[in-house]
């Protein structure tokens, strides 16, 4: 039927990977400090490699990045409406000097730890805290920086009944209007729209080892093949680690790692960070606002796969492939 | 008038002509539940309906104009679960009859001249992938090149799993697009049906600039499995429907299947952009 038009071909067309490093489109240029092309990663791991790697306990959380890259840094607390989310953290911060505010998931790297940070998973009132500062940020004309990290958004019926949904999407759509630079790095585990809600960037970073996905590969597993243990196939199936969501356009650039990884040397890994985020606030700076809010939308507008016929209606005058592939 | 079974035949009947309903228990002949809108007479329960049976409920009748017909899902993952998806896609269009799980087109509502998206569920449970964004971004995006007011009716599971990353980006995608609509004052209604959970739900569905529902559809942000699996409990009978989430505050109205189409055109017809408003002409 319609699809007598071979998806390789599409899929070679369109590539989803075929990325122009710095063909000034408002894509992320090589800039020496993140990865835009996987041709020249030194090796991949496999996706479940990744997914142990996002999630080792001792991987550099979002404060121990902050502590090292955003130095000094104050915390911010409260939602001003019901209570202080510790799953999230925000503040005003500086990055080699440069005042900014920063939101972020936190993990923590004990058990301990861990139950006081809800393991990562924020409740509305952390995402209305995170609104609440991204509108400081805006206010003051400092840029934002979002640091995710989390498995998803906290799921139980405390979050339901105060408007979990709600609080995501309103965070997205503060986000997509947001009259200031954005830069978001997912540090460890990107956990679908609970992450997506501090995700919407002028340009979207992954440390190296860094997964990001629409459901976990165990929830994947459990609702695909009725068994959690899957986990590794599904892990293999969603394409989530670092270098698949660069190939797909989800990512714009990522951020080395040290070698064994970011929890073997934290210094080093928020040193990596501290610079890339640097030379994308340095980029972004230089844009007016309606420019960087029209590249915002752009970078959002262009992302998915479809296949439209070609004597499809006649709006949008330029086809979605071509448009896709920027010509 | 209510039809019942004769004695102890119940389930021998043929069953494409009756439906039980799963509330009351009653059985209804197909004719007359398609009669009051899909709805049991007895017990006020509201059936899932298909987009095509939406879409004559809500639009005046053959005013319904559909675009981007044809567009239709690849597989940018080369995603293989029990089969590979575009098995199931395929298997989706013959169930459904439709390409994905949204359709989107012109339409007349009271009236009123509208850009209207109905998703389907029985395509893949409503999933939004690539499609269903970029439908639903385009409706939004001629909302706002006509001035019309935009009606997206939901009905989905979520982001569609098999479109990985791609399918959650949709969510930023349609929200951008409603960003613009909202500066530029034109009206956006977000109708949620039963289901409307996860990633619809945490995009467009909780944006309207009105925000309404039918009775006892499960709205939600979380599914039971992954509740279940993640913090080890379930939740509470009543959590996740139409009345819970109108008394925590986070829909304006319930309003009943029939009432629906009026209701819409009530509020549309009040917020539309009208000519000659210098309000508008920004």
């Amino acid at each position: 039927m319609f699809l007598k038009d071979p998806i390789a071909t599409i899929r070679g067309g369109v590539g989803l990977g075929a990325r122009h490093p710095a063909d000034g489109d408002g894509r992320v240029p090589a800039d020496g400090f993140v990865i835009v092309d996987t041709s020249t990663l030194p090796e991949r791991v496999s996706p479940w490699e990744a997914v142990k790697l996002a999630r080792e306990p001792h991987r550099p959380h979002a404060l121990d990045v902050i502590e090292r890259a955003f130095s000094p840094f104050q915390e911010l607390h409260g939602d001003r409406s019901f209570r202080d989310d510790p799953a999230i953290v925000g503040g005003i911060g500086r990055l080699a000097g440069r005042p900014l505010v920063v939101v972020a998931q936190q993990k923590g790297a004990s058990t301990e730890e861990n139950i006081q940070r809800n393991f990562g998973m924020p409740h509305p009132e952390g995402y209305r805290k995170a609104i609440r500062l991204y509108r400081l940020a805006e206010r003051f004309h400092l840029p934002l920086v979002t640091l995710i990290d989390t498995p998803g958004a906290y799921p139980g019926p405390e979050a339901e009944e105060r408007g979990q949904a709600e609080a995501i999407a309103r965070s997205i759509e503060v986000m997509t209007r947001l009259r200031t630079p954005i830069v978001a790095v997912v540090l460890g585990e990107g956990g679908s729209g609970g992450a997506l809600a501090l995700g919407v960037g002028d340009a979207v970073l992954a440390l190296q080892n860094a997964i990001y996905s629409v459901i976990s590969p165990e929830g994947c597993a459990a609702i695909l093949w009725r068994s959690a243990t899957e986990a590794e196939r599904a892990a293999k199936a969603l394409k989530l680690a670092g270098p698949d969501l660069l190939e797909l356009g989800v990512v714009d650039g990522l951020i080395p790692e040290p070698p064994g990884g970011a929890h073997s040397d934290h210094d080093a890994t928020a040193a990596s960070i501290q610079s890339a985020v640097s030379a994308q606030l340095d980029r972004l700076d230089r844009l007016p606002l309606a420019d960087l809010l029209a590249a915002r939308y752009e970078r959002f507008r262009r992302i998915g796969l479809v296949i439209e016929p070609s004597e499809a209606t006649p709006p949008p005058k330029r086809s979605w492939i071509k448009r896709v592939l920027g010509r | 008038m209510r039809l019942r079974l004769p004695f102890g035949r119940r389930k021998e009947l043929p069953s494409h002509m009756w439906t039980q309903c799963p509330d009351c228990g009653e059985m209804l002949f197909n004719k007359q539940l398609a009669r009051n809108m899909s709805v049991c007479p007895k017990c006020d329960h509201h059936f899932k309906i298909g987009a095509r049976q939406r879409i004559e409920l809500l639009a005046d009748r053959g005013s319904f104009v559909e675009h981007d017909a044809e567009l239709a899902s690849a597989d940018p993952l080369g995603f293989v679960d029990s089969k590979p998806y575009p098995e199931r896609l395929e298997a989706a269009r013959v169930k459904s009859g439709n390409k994905d799980a949204v359709l989107t087109g012109t339409a007349r509502i009271g009236g009123i001249d509208v850009e209207l998206a109905v998703m389907d569920f029985e395509f893949i449970g409503g999933s939004m992938g690539s499609v269903v964004g970029e439908k639903v971004t385009r409706a939004a995006e001629r909302a706002l090149g006509e001035r019309r007011p935009l009606v997206v009716v939901s009905a989905s599971g979520g982001a569609r799993m098999q479109e990985g990353t791609l399918a959650l980006m949709q969510m930023a995608k349609v929200v951008m697009a409603l960003g613009r609509l909202a500066d530029a004052g034109i009206p956006y209604v977000s109708v949620l049906t039963d289901p409307t959970t996860g990633g619809v739900l945490a995009s467009y569905g909780s944006l309207g600039d009105l925000v309404l529902a039918e009775p006892k559809a499960l709205i939600g942000f979380s599914g039971a499995r992954v509740t279940d699996q993640t913090i080890g409990e379930r939740l509470p009978a009543g959590f996740q429907r139409a009345e819970f989430v109108l008394e925590h505050g986070f829909i304006d109205q319930v309003v009943p299947r029939a009432q629906l189409k009026e209701r819409i055109a009530f509020f549309i017809d009040t917020l539309r952009p009208r000519p000659g408003d210098v309000r508008w002409s920004l």
